[in-house]
Order: C-alpha cells, then sequence, then structure tokens
C-alpha cells in the first residue's frame, strides 16, 4: 500500500457535502476506512444535511405572499404598495409606543403622516357610520352606476371612478355624498355575498398635495389603507376584513385607478 | 427574462433561506421583503451577466447583519439548551422544531454558511464572495458549525437512550 494521503478537515467537509472528485474521494474514503470515529462524524454531516433539506425545502413550495411578489416586481406603483407590508408593522410599533389613540389624529405631525391622516379618519367614521346601515346604506345604488359616478364626480370635483372588485368576491353597493373638511366626498360602498362590508372614500385634493405613499391607520376597529394620487386622496376602509384581505383589496383598487 | 421575473422566481428560495436563518415565519418574510426592497434600491452594483442569486443572497445577508446589529438580540435561546438536550426524541431523527432550536444556537456566521452550502448548495467559492469572507473562514465556519449541531444530535441522541434504559 501506498503512503497514506493527507486528509484535512475541508477535504471532509468537501466529503460530506459530495465536492471531491473522483480520485480524492477514493482518498479520503480509505483514510476514514481506518478511522471509524471520523467516519461515523462525516456520516453525521450528511444527515445533518438531509435533516436539514427535510425540514426546509417545504418552503419551496410554499404560495409566495402577495406583497413580496409586488415588492420583487418592481413598478413604482407595485413598489409603493409594498411599502404598505411595512407600514402595518410600524403602524403597530406606533400604536404600543405612543398609545396612536384617535386623539392624536388631530395632532399636527410631521408632513407626510398628516396629508392623509385627517382623511383616514373621516373615511373611518364614515364606514362606521353607514356600513352598519341595513334599509339606507347608499343614497344611489349600484344599478344606477352611471349616474352616480357622474353624479359624484361632478360634487367632488375630480374625475371619481369606480373600481371593480369582483377578483375579490365584493360587489358594489351603491355610493353616497358626505361633507368633507374641505369640500364634497364620494363615499362608495361594496360587499361580499356573506354581507362583509368596505367602504371606498374619494376626495379631491387640492393642487400641490403630494403623492404619498400607501399608509395603513386603525380606528377603532375600523381598518384604514389610506394613499394620495394625482388629484384624489382615496382611503378604503373595513371593520369586517382583516389586514391582509384589505390589503388585497387596496392593492386592486390602487390598480385600476391608474390613469 | 427580466430583472423583475428573475426576482419573482428566486423568492421561494430566499424565503427558505430566511426560514432557516431567522426561525420565525413572519420575521423571515420581513427579511425577504428587505432584501427585495434594497436589491432594486442597489440594482445599478448588480452587474449584468453575473449570477443574481448569488448576489441576492449578499444583500439578504447584509439587511440581515444589519437588523440584527440593530436589534441586539441576545440569544435568550441560550437558556432552552437543556430542555433541548433533554426532551426525548424519536429515534435519532431530529424533528423539524428541534432543528430549528439547535440552528438557533449556532452563531449567525456559522448559520449563514451552513445554510448556504446545504440548502442553496452553494460552492464554497460562492459562499465566501457572498458574504464576504475568505474561503478558509468559510471552511472553519462550516466545520464549527456541523460539529456543534452534531453534538446537539448526540445529547439528543443519549437522553433517548436513557429514557428508554429507565
Amino acid at each position: 500500500m501506498s503512503a497514506e494521503p493527507t486528509v484535512t478537515e475541508a477535504d471532509l467537509q468537501a466529503y460530506a457535502d459530495g465536492r471531491l472528485g473522483v480520485e480524492r474521494r477514493a482518498e479520503v474514503e480509505s483514510w476514514l476506512a481506518g478511522r471509524p470515529e471520523d467516519a461515523e462524524r462525516v456520516a453525521a454531516y450528511r444527515r445533518l444535511g438531509e435533516a436539514l433539506r427535510a425540514a426546509y425545502d417545504p418552503v419551496l413550495a410554499e404560495t409566495v405572499p402577495q406583497h413580496l411578489e409586488s415588492t420583487a416586481t418592481r413598478r413604482p406603483r407595485a413598489r409603493r404598495i409594498a411599502a404598505v407590508a411595512g407600514w402595518i408593522t410600524l403602524g403597530a410599533v406606533l400604536g404600543a409606543l405612543a398609545g396612536w389613540e384617535a386623539r392624536d389624529w388631530r395632532r399636527p405631525a410631521e408632513p407626510p403622516l398628516a396629508e392623509g391622516a385627517v382623511m383616514a379618519r373621516r373615511a373611518a367614521i364614515a364606514h362606521a357610520t353607514y356600513s352598519p346601515e341595513v334599509r339606507h346604506p347608499v343614497e344611489v345604488g349600484a344599478d344606477q352606476e352611471e349616474h352616480l359616478v357622474a353624479w359624484l364626480s361632478k360634487r367632488v370635483g375630480a374625475r371619481v371612478r369606480v373600481p371593480k372588485l369582483d377578483a375579490a368576491g365584493m360587489a358594489l353597493v351603491g355610493g353616497r355624498l358626505l361633507p368633507g373638511e374641505s369640500g364634497p366626498v364620494a363615499l362608495f360602498m361594496y360587499q361580499t355575498a356573506a354581507g362583509r362590508r368596505l367602504t371606498l372614500y374619494i376626495r379631491a385634493e387640492a393642487k400641490g398635495n403630494r403623492e404619498t405613499a400607501f399608509r395603513y391607520a386603525r380606528e377603532n376597529n375600523v381598518s384604514v389603507f389610506y394613499w394620495i394620487e394625482r388629484d384624489c386622496g382615496y382611503a378604503i376602509s373595513s371593520a369586517d376584513l382583516s389586514k391582509d384581505e384589505l390589503l388585497h383589496i387596496a392593492t386592486l383598487v390602487y390598480k385600476q385607478l391608474e390613469p | 427574462m427580466n430583472e423583475a421575473e428573475r426576482l419573482v422566481e428566486l423568492i421561494p428560495r430566499l424565503r427558505r433561506y430566511a426560514r432557516a436563518l431567522v426561525g420565525d415565519r413572519a420575521a423571515a418574510d420581513d427579511l425577504v421583503q428587505d432584501t427585495l426592497e434594497r436589491a432594486w434600491a442597489k440594482l445599478h452594483l448588480y452587474r449584468r451577466g453575473t449570477d443574481l442569486r448569488a448576489w441576492l443572497f449578499t444583500v439578504m445577508h447584509n439587511v440581515h447583519v444589519n437588523k440584527v446589529r440593530a436589534t441586539r438580540v441576545t440569544d435568550t435561546l441560550e437558556e432552552e439548551l437543556p430542555e433541548l438536550a433533554q426532551r426525548a426524541s424519536q429515534g435519532d431523527a431530529l424533528l423539524v422544531r428541534d432543528l430549528d432550536r439547535a440552528i438557533a444556537h449556532l452563531p449567525s456566521e456559522q448559520r449563514a454558511v451552513l445554510l448556504l452550502v446545504t440548502l442553496e448548495e452553494m460552492s464554497y467559492e460562492e459562499v465566501a464572495r457572498a458574504l464576504g469572507i475568505p474561503i478558509g473562514t468559510v471552511m472553519s465556519r462550516l466545520s464549527r458549525a456541523r460539529e456543534k449541531l452534531r453534538m446537539l444530535m448526540l445529547g439528543q441522541g443519549a437522553a433517548a437512550k436513557l429514557k428508554v434504559v429507565k
């Protein structure tokens, strides 16, 4: 038998990973043949690798959360939507830290936050007021959608559009006109077959109000996503839907309102 | 295929690695989210034609290191070590939960090397480039990570045998 080859710890690791060439592998094998303890150690490394793959490979088959996909596809709009996920977390943190209660909405805050915060609060109140209505949830029903849109656009002073939310199982109930802090506001109501409701609040923005990213707020039990885009401010509110469901719908709305 | 499509394609792998790296599902997806955002912000630094996957894992590594540095979470899991060692397991097989916890006992730089080699099946050179460390360091971290996990597994096996004997 020829002189025994030198085998390093790095060789053993590479052997465990199956990354040695044929020749070197044979050398390591013959080296291990005389060292049962090392052989067992290397075998354990291999089992460990198998256990790791068995434990985590199932993640590969999981459905990718939508916000991750939106972030990956990056189009500026998609990115802003994806930023909501961060805002949810931040909102929770702020809420926990500052006791972010209703009264704080009125407090003058740093520009990006204040811009839509008042709107979010009003949207939440409108939702809480009208969504429990059984007989008169809206002024004009979905059967007169064309009229509804023309009327509200005229009163609000901006081209108002009604997104289709069938993809989320939500059908338009209708809409109504509301007083806002600086003029009339449009409120559309949607509901699922099971009667879970959401409202879409649309107001005209003064020229020069900058666009904002998606924001999340919670007013009592009403969740609100809101943002400003071009000449309108939008807020989607619901007490019936989870944050994730509402986010999904907000994404649909956002995409459809793309000019 | 453009970058966006390739990024989408790589998400499951980023998620798998992140899950093993940080353990918790929500925290792992946060890490992936931050990584993707960072990737877009830094895309001009990525050289077309080179390995996007390796580059992404580098980005994720940097994001993770920064997060850990920012939170300075101490390894509270250390306290659970005795329980892990004493718990009777089903034969030799590590349960996923145990594995999760065992991995959590590794220093994060060792964990990263082990996972990139084992799950991502990166070459040692790729790992060295992704983490910005010399290849010798890759090998020593890999070796230490495996040995520590092996000892944890042995501890478990021994505990199981004790149970049987008693």
